[in-house]
C-alpha cells in the first residue's frame, strides 16, 4: 500500500513539475511569437497557386533568419479547398481554435470575402495574398483587412487605357458571367470609354462554360478593331487558343487582364505569342528585390516563381512591416496595423505603398507574350490606386 | 446575326452536341443498362484527357495516344468493375453515389500527385491542324470537324452494336431481367463486365478527343459530369439515341442561348430540360 501511494505521488508532482514547464514556455511563446493563420487552397483547381503563395511567405521568413519583426513565426494551416460554403468554419477555426494574430488568405474572391466577414466580426488582422474581388477593398473595406495583390478593376483600367492609346475605338469584351469577370470588365470600360471609345458589345459566359465557339462567331460578326477579354486558368488556354485557330487574331487583336496569360501559356502552346496584358508583375522586370527574391526562389524550391508567389512575398513583407513597426512583446494589434497601413513596401514588381482602403497603390505594367514569356514593355499606369468606391476609409 | 454568322452558329450547335454525346453515351450505357448511378464518369473523361496528355508526351502523337489510350481504358474499367462496381448491383443508389463520390477525390488526388496541378496543352495532330476559311474574317479549325465525324461514325457503330449484333440483344435483355438471361446460359458477369469497361472506354475517349481543344486541367470532370447527366435524362435512361437527339438539344439550346439571350445563357440548357420532363417525365426515348 504506502509503496503504491508514494508512486503515485512522485507521478502526481512529475505532472506539476511538467504542467508549470508547459505554462512556463506558452507564456514565453506568446511574447515573442506570431500566429500565422494560413487559410489557402491546397486541393482543386487553385491547389498550385495555394502552394504558391505560401511558398513565397516561407520564403520571406527565411531570409530573415525565421523571424518576422523579431518574433517567431508559428503556422497553422487550413485547406479551404476554394469552397465558399466552407470558408466561414474554417476562418473561425483558425481564429476561434487556435486563436492567431493574423489570418492571411485567399486566392478565391468568394472564399476572401467569407474570410473577412469573420475578420471584420472579430476584428482579427487580415492580408489577402491574392484575391482581387473589388468589395474587399471597397464597399465591405476595414481598418484590419489588408490586400497585398490588387483589385480586379486594377489590371482592366489600366488595360483600357491602353487599348484607347493605341487607336482602337470599337472593342467587344468577352468574360465569364461572375463578380470578377463582370468587375474587370467594368474597369476596363470606365477607361476606354473615359478616352473615347467604345464597347459595342459584353459578351459573358456562365461560369465555368468554356464553350467559346459562339461568341468567337459572333466578334466575326460584329467585326469590333480588338476584342478585351478576363479568363484565368484553363479557360483562359482554351480561349486563346480558339480564338487564334478560329482565325480571329490576325484580324482583332486580343488583350486581357493579366491572368489570361499568366500560368497558361505553356497549355496554350505558341496560340498566346503577341499577346498584350495588364498586370502589377512580369517576367524580365529589371530590379534588385527581383533578381534576389528569384534566384532565391529557384533555389529552395526548383521552380520558377510566378506572380502569386510575389504576392505571397508581399504579404509576409507586409506583416514584417507591421510587426517592426509595433511594440516588443505582447502582440499590439492597433500598433501592428498603423505600421502596415504607413508601409512602403520593396516588392518585386516594383516598389509600392497602401491606400486609405489597405488595396496596393502600384504600377500596372503592360506585358507582351514572347517566347512563352510576359515580357514587361512598359508601365500602362503608374502608381495607379484603386477607386475604393463605397468604402468608408477613404474619407 | 446574319444568315452566314447563323448556318456558322448551327454548325457550332452540332459539333458541341456531337461532343457531349460522345461523353454521355457511355454514362446512359451504365446508368441504363446496369442501373448504376455512376458520379465517376466525368473522372473517366479526365483521365482520358490526362491519359491523352502523357501519351501524346511520351509517343509524339495524340493519335497514337489514342490508339493505345483506348485498351488502356477499357482495361481499367473492366479491372474497376471486378474490383468494386460487381458490389453495387443489389445494393441501392445511395451507396453507389456514396461509391462513385468516393472514387471522384481518389482520382483526382491521384491526378495532383502524378501530373501535378498545372493546365497542360496537348497538340493537335499535324494532320489536322489546319483550319477551313468559313467567312471574310472567320475560320473553323479541321480538328473540331473531325471530332464531329468521329462522334457520328461512334453514334452509328454503338447503334448497330445495341441493335443488330448478338451481344447488344444480350445487353438489352440483361437489363430486362438479369437473372432470366443467366438462366438461359449467359455469362452475365461478363457481358456487365464489358458494359460497364465501354462506358469507360467511351468516356476516357471523349476525354482524349477533346483534350487538345479543352487543355487538360484539374477538376474537367466535373465540368461535364453535371451536363452528361443532363443528357442521360433528357434523351431516356439507357437508350443510346436518346442521348443523341438529347446532346444535339442541348447543344443548340446552349449556342443560341449564349447568342439570343446571353443575360439567361446559363439556364438555356437547364429551361430545355424542365420544358422536356413536364412534357416526357421519362425522357424523350425512355421505353416501357
Amino acid at each position: 500500500m504506502v509503496g503504491k501511494d508514494r508512486k503515485l505521488r512522485v507521478t502526481v508532482s512529475a505532472l506539476g513539475l511538467g504542467l508549470g514547464m508547459l505554462l512556463a514556455q506558452g507564456a514565453a511563446e506568446a511574447a515573442d511569437t506570431v500566429k500565422v493563420g494560413l487559410m489557402l487552397p491546397y486541393t482543386g483547381t487553385y491547389a498550385s497557386l495555394g502552394n504558391a503563395i505560401t511558398n513565397g511567405f516561407k520564403q520571406y521568413v527565411a531570409e530573415q533568419g525565421g523571424k518576422l519583426g523579431g518574433r517567431e513565426v508559428e503556422y497553422f494551416v487550413v485547406d479551404d479547398e476554394s469552397d465558399p460554403a466552407k470558408a466561414t468554419e474554417n476562418a473561425n477555426k483558425l481564429v476561434k481554435r487556435d486563436n492567431v494574430d493574423v489570418l492571411v488568405g485567399t486566392v478565391h474572391s468568394g472564399v476572401a470575402l467569407a474570410m473577412a466577414k469573420v475578420a471584420r466580426d472579430s476584428k482579427t488582422l487580415m492580408i489577402i495574398p491574392n484575391a482581387g474581388a473589388d468589395e474587399l477593398t471597397g464597399p465591405l473595406c476595414a481598418p484590419n483587412v489588408f490586400r497585398a495583390s490588387f483589385s480586379a478593376w486594377q489590371p482592366a483600367y489600366a488595360m483600357g487605357k491602353v487599348v484607347a492609346e493605341r487607336g482602337h475605338k470599337n472593342v467587344v469584351a468577352v468574360s465569364w458571367k461572375y463578380s470578377f469577370g463582370e468587375q474587370s470588365v467594368a474597369g476596363f470600360k470606365e477607361a476606354f470609354e473615359q478616352a473615347g471609345g467604345k464597347v459595342v458589345k459584353e459578351l459573358f459566359l456562365p461560369f465555368p462554360n468554356v464553350e467559346f465557339q459562339p461568341f468567337l462567331t459572333e466578334i466575326a460578326n460584329l467585326k469590333p478593331d480588338a476584342v478585351f477579354v478576363f479568363f484565368a486558368g484553363a479557360g483562359a488556354a482554351k480561349f486563346v487558343k480558339d480564338y487564334e485557330a478560329a482565325g480571329l487574331k490576325t484580324n482583332f487583336p486580343l488583350y486581357g487582364s493579366g491572368f489570361l496569360t499568366d500560368g497558361t501559356l505553356e497549355a496554350m502552346g505558341g496560340a498566346g505569342e503577341g499577346v498584350l496584358t495588364t498586370l502589377h508583375y512580369a517576367d524580365g522586370l529589371d530590379n534588385a528585390r527581383e533578381k534576389s527574391f528569384r534566384s532565391g526562389y529557384v533555389a529552395a524550391y526548383k521552380a520558377q516563381p510566378d506572380v502569386y508567389a510575389v504576392q505571397g512575398y508581399d504579404s509576409a513583407q507586409l506583416l514584417a512591416a507591421g510587426l517592426s513597426g509595433a511594440p516588443a512583446g505582447a502582440f499590439d494589434k492597433e500598433a501592428v496595423m498603423k505600421a502596415m497601413s504607413a508601409a512602403a513596401i520593396d516588392s518585386p514588381r516594383g516598389a509600392f505603398t497602401l491606400s486609405k482602403a489597405n488595396n496596393p497603390v502600384q504600377d500596372i505594367y503592360l506585358r507582351k507574350v514572347e517566347g512563352g514569356q510576359n515580357k514587361v514593355v512598359g508601365v500602362a499606369a503608374p502608381k495607379l490606386a484603386d477607386p475604393a468606391r463605397g468604402c468608408k476609409l477613404m474619407k | 446575326m446574319d444568315f452566314t454568322s447563323f448556318l456558322i452558329q448551327i454548325l457550332n450547335a452540332l459539333q458541341y452536341g456531337l461532343l457531349l454525346f460522345l461523353v454521355a453515351s457511355g454514362l446512359t450505357l451504365v446508368f441504363g443498362i446496369m442501373g448504376i448511378i455512376n458520379l465517376a464518369h466525368g473522372s473517366f473523361y479526365m483521365i482520358g484527357a490526362y491519359l491523352a496528355f502523357a501519351l501524346t508526351s511520351l509517343t509524339g502523337n495524340l493519335m497514337l495516344a489514342i490508339v493505345l489510350g483506348i485498351p488502356l481504358a477499357f482495361g481499367f474499367g473492366a479491372l474497376l468493375e471486378k474490383l468494386l462496381f460487381v458490389h453495387l448491383y443489389k445494393r441501392d443508389h445511395l451507396q453507389q453515389v456514396l461509391l462513385t463520390y468516393g472514387l471522384i477525390l481518389i482520382f483526382e488526388e491521384l491526378r495532383s500527385l502524378t501530373v501535378g496541378d498545372d493546365v497542360h496543352g496537348v497538340a493537335i495532330p499535324d494532320l489536322f491542324s489546319a483550319s477551313i476559311r468559313l467567312s471574310e474574317n472567320l475560320s473553323y479549325p479541321v480538328y473540331r470537324l473531325v471530332i464531329s465525324v468521329v462522334c457520328i461514325a461512334l453514334a452509328a457503330g454503338l447503334w448497330w452494336l445495341m441493335q443488330r449484333t448478338r451481344l447488344g440483344m444480350m445487353i438489352r435483355a440483361g437489363s430486362f431481367n438479369r437473372e432470366m438471361v443467366q438462366s438461359l446460359g449467359v455469362n452475365i458477369d461478363m457481358l456487365y463486365r464489358t458494359v460497364f469497361a465501354l462506358g469507360v472506354a467511351l468516356a476516357a475517349l471523349a476525354g482524349m478527343l477533346a483534350a487538345p481543344i479543352s487543355s487538360v486541367y484539374p477538376g474537367m470532370g466535373g465540368s461535364v459530369l453535371i451536363i452528361s447527366f443532363v443528357i442521360v435524362v433528357i434523351g431516356g435512361i439507357g437508350s443510346v439515341w436518346g442521348a443523341l437527339v438529347a446532346a444535339l438539344l442541348v447543344g443548340f439550346a446552349d449556342t443560341f442561348g449564349k447568342v439570343l439571350m446571353p443575360e439567361l445563357a446559363g439556364l438555356a440548357v437547364y429551361l430545355l430540360m424542365a420544358v422536356v420532363l413536364l412534357w416526357r417525365p421519362e425522357g424523350i426515348f425512355r421505353k416501357g
